[in-house]
């Protein structure tokens, strides 16, 4: 299974080796990976069928609990045969739909990688590995999405899908870990025996809103859905396969996948059906006011992914039912309708509704294909839709409190959503061709034949439902532990009101259609709603957090050294004082320290003098002559405190550094006073608590005892192990050595840099200012 | 004494912050060097000072007995005055250099990054 799952990066490794061929002789070899791997997973038809469950575990990072175990489940199983069918679908109608696109092979590298990102996270049975896979859809959806790259409108909109399901991944990634850690096991099957744990814990609210946090951006639930109409920048091959089969669903995926381990909870099952609900029917009413073919089923997927989580969030088992019928009848029928669309934009030029017209004529077969998904989305008998249709309803009557609002609000959803099957799957295929398409080719097979597949499935699915009743639908129930046997999926309820309500749909549906006609003005009419639009928010948003860093830049990075210095004392000076004042003793014990001679106060007075003139020295060269006085004052206290080595090394450097002073000195500027009186005051003020601080620092470290530990392994060892006299010398050039010759490269590398500053050349513009 | 050390370490730091926090490049190399000091006098303090009795083992002796100044604070301060001339020395040449170059040794005026400064 791993092969399989790794299958599609291996693939896209290879065509960049083969990248040339693809593009021109090779077109349909791309194809060959999905449709292996679909044969490869379609031979546990009959094990899935009954009952039994497929693992393979490697182990990774043990350690900390990240394995690569996959599990072949019926959930699982479902998402698999969509991903690598369609796939496969898609794979053949791209060859055809970016025939000549120069980056062809780019594109199946990023389709292919997503195929295997997708794959291993249908798969995962470790939700490490989950979240990896993941955010691997989300950066080969964000390529894709970009695809077309020289279009602004696309990288922008690449930007904003990676944006928000990025923020998903990360929210993924938090809940994983507290998931991880209250229920002891990343492994999704085994947090399903710690239910009663999970849901105890105090942590289970933060689990499930990171949960839905990483389900929610995914799958485009409300206010997270405006990426999901953007993304419909990318190829129409990328739309059918990613944002309407695939990918967006992996959000229900996961609330699928975990409602085992986080459902059954009053938070959880009322926050699904609001979400769901809200984004179902907001989505659904957004498709009136849409003109272009992709942007109206962009908004009934958003629609139809609003049902399957509010579905989700029912949690009965009628309704879970419901949710795996519809993932498999919206794949299909969308799936199938957004390449439709391609077909018609790729042949005439256009997706604006408004003016498509009469095309069967032209392209019969596509035709075909459209109308059959316009009757499965619709839920007329005899489509799968339908059966899915009855299902929900079935699920929202079901209910034990608020039947009428719930079913209503499905009602009233999907009756929007089958007016937008009949106006992508219908409309432009009927009435009189305009002269303008007349001229239109017809199509070549690849570009009709793989959604014509797709909807005949629908409808073949919706006269013999028993064909994925055992095989396909009662697994995924029995895989989020549901007891599955007395399912049967019927085309014929008998007259219920269930079929009361299947009826009113369709009728709605088609009532609107022949009442509504998308228009510019409806679409301008939405347009002016967008200020008050989630995304428009999020971008004022971003744009006040720009603002606001930019200030804060300004403020905090505005290139004045000083500024620097003093932002950094003044945060240590109020950390050390706000400890210091905590636990100071404040007791010296003056009886530890050792006696004052006269010539040491000499010394001190003579360095609190030099101190004094260098910080005050009119000139500079009397602030350098003090600042070397400093110096040899504090080469005296070396000599003093039984530090001849320090007092010699101290007296060499500091006439050295003088002497280079010097040496520059003539060519500087006048020494001025730059800062003005307050400024002086105020660093005076920050320079004095921070020195005070350290005084009292010293006074306090000598309070506690001294260990002598190491000191006393090099007394005593200095002449026995390294045959030296004088310790500090043999800690330096033998204990330490390396170090030593590290420092001496450092002074090289200073002597070199020195070097080069003198004798460096002047160049052009800088001689001129000489 | 150690009392008094420690006053003058806080006002080495506080002398070498105060003219670190200078407009004019020429006082914050001085700053630098007082600061170094600070921090050299700081470590020699907190390693306790010994008066007459260096970390240098005896004519006949094998090993430093009785008292001794504790070499370890001795070896550190030693490499980091070392360094810190790399430092300084660098820093003097690079102020010379960049003087010639953009006629000033004002921190505030050589914020640019343009040639024209």
């Amino acid at each position: 299974m791993l092969i399989a799952i790794l299958a599609g990066i291996l693939f896209s490794i290879l065509l960049l080796f083969i990248g040339k061929w693809v593009k021109t002789k090779l077109q349909l070899l791309p194809a060959l990976l999905p449709l292996g791997l679909f044969i490869y997973f379609a031979q546990f038809f009959p094990a899935i069928a009954a009952g039994e469950v497929i693992e393979q575990h490697y182990n990774w990072v043990s350690s900390f609990g990240v394995n690569l175990s996959f599990r072949l489940d019926g959930l699982a199983f479902l998402f698999t045969l969509l991903i690598t069918g369609i796939g496969f679908l898609v794979f053949l109608y791209t060859s055809a739909y970016l025939k000549n696109n120069d980056y062809l092979d780019r594109f199946y590298g990023y389709l292919s990688i997503f195929m295997a990102a997708m794959l291993g996270l249908v798969l995962s049975d470790n939700i490490m590995s989950l979240f990896l896979f993941w955010e691997l859809t989300s950066i080969s959806s964000f390529f894709l999405i970009g695809f077309n790259n020289k279009s602004e409108a696309s990288r922008k909109s690449a930007l904003w899908a990676l944006g928000i399901t990025g923020i998903g991944g990360l929210l993924l990634l938090a809940g994983a870990v507290i998931l991880g850690i209250v229920a002891d096991t990343y492994t999704i099957s085994e947090m399903v025996n710690q239910k009663a744990l999970i849901a105890s814990s105090p942590l289970y609210i933060l689990i499930a809103i990171f949960i839905f946090g990483a389900a929610f951006t995914k799958s485009a639930q409300f206010p997270f859905h405006f990426w999901l109409p953007g993304a419909m920048k990318a190829p129409t091959p990328v739309s059918t396969y990613l944002h309407s089969a695939t990918m967006v669903k992996a959000g229900v995926y996961l609330l699928f996948r975990l409602t085992p381990v986080l459902g059954d909870n009053t938070f959880w099952n009322t926050t699904l059906m609001l979400f769901g609900g809200i984004t179902m029917l907001y989505a659904a009413i957004h498709t009136i006011f849409r003109k272009d073919l992709k942007g109206i089923l962009a908004y009934s997927t958003i629609s139809a992914l609003g049902i399957l989580v509010f579905l989700i969030g029912l949690g009965t088992k009628e309704a879970l039912l419901a949710a795996a019928v519809f993932i498999l009848v919206h794949a299909l029928y969308k799936a199938t309708l957004f390449l439709v669309t391609g077909t018609i934009d790729l042949s005439t030029g256009t997706r604006d509704v408004s003016v498509l017209a009469g095309l069967k004529k032209i392209m019969l077969p596509v035709a075909i294909a459209g109308f059959l998904a316009a009757l499965s989305n619709a839920g007329i008998p005899s489509s799968i839709g339908f059966i899915g249709k009855d299902l929900i309803y079935e699920g929202t009557l079901q209910l034990p409190n608020n039947v009428v609002l719930l079913t209503s609000l499905a009602v009233i959803t999907n009756i929007f959503i089958s007016y937008a099957g009949y106006l992508v799957g219908v409309k432009p295929f009927l009435g009189k061709l305009p002269e303008r398409f007349e001229m239109t080719k017809t199509p070549e097979i690849r570009l009709w034949l793989p959604p014509v597949i797709l909807a005949s499935l629908g409808i073949v699915f919706g006269f013999v439902p028993s064909l994925i009743q055992d095989s396909l639908i009662k697994p995924i129930l029995s895989s989020v532990a549901i007891d599955a046997s007395d399912i049967h999926l019927k085309i014929w309820h008998g007259f219920t009101p269930v079929l009361a309500l299947s009826v009113t749909t369709i009728v709605g549906g088609l009532l609107l259609y022949f009442l509504l006609k998308p228009t510019d003005k409806l679409v301008s009419f939405s347009n002016k709603l967008e200020v008050v639009s989630p995304k428009s928010i999020i971008e004022k948003l971003i744009s006040l957090f720009e603002t606001f860093s930019g200030w804060w830049t300004r403020v905090f990075q505005n290139g004045y050294l000083r500024n620097y210095v003093s932002v950094i004392i003044f945060v240590a000076v109020i950390l050390m004082a706000y400890r210091l004042l905590q636990d100071t003793s404040y007791v010296i014990d003056y009886s530890s320290f050792s006696k004052l001679t006269v010539y040491e106060v000499v010394v001190l007075v003579i360095m609190v003098g030099a101190i004094f003139f260098t910080i005050f020295a009119k000139s500079r060269l009397a602030a350098v002559a003090a600042s070397g006085v400093i110096g040899y004052a504090i080469c005296l206290l070396f000599v003093f405190y039984s530090a001849p080595d320090l007092a010699m090394t101290q007296f060499a450097i500091d006439t050295l550094t003088v002497i280079l002073f010097v040496l520059v000195l003539y060519r500087l500027p006048k020494y001025l006073v730059l800062s003005d009186y307050k400024q002086r005051i105020r660093d005076g003020i920050l320079a004095c608590s921070f020195g005070g601080l350290i005084s009292v620092l010293a006074l306090e470290v000598l309070a506690q005892p001294v260990n002598e530990e190491i000191s006393k392994f090099y007394a005593e060892n200095a002449y026995i192990l390294a045959h030296g006299k004088n310790v500090v010398n043999v800690i330096l050039v033998d204990f330490r050595g390396t170090d030593t010759m590290v420092e001496i490269s450092v002074l090289a590398i200073a002597a070199i840099g020195v070097f080069a500053l003198l004798k460096l050349r002047l160049r052009g513009h800088e001689r001129e200012q000489k | 004494m150690e009392f008094l050390l420690a006053i003058i370490t806080g006002l080495l730091y506080a002398a070498g912050l105060y003219m670190m926090m200078r407009r004019s490049l020429v006082k914050l190399i001085l700053g630098l060097i007082i600061i170094g000091n600070g921090a050299n006098l700081l470590i020699f303090l907190l390693g306790r000072i010994t008066k007459g009795s260096p970390p240098i083992i005896g004519e006949h002796e094998k090993l430093l007995s009785d008292i001794y100044a504790d070499p370890v604070p001795q070896a550190l301060i030693l490499t980091a005055i070392v360094i810190s001339f790399g430092l300084q020395s660098f820093a003097i040449i690079l102020v010379k250099r960049a003087y010639k170059v953009v006629k000033t040794d004002d921190l505030d005026k050589m914020k640019a990054t343009d040639e024209e400064v």
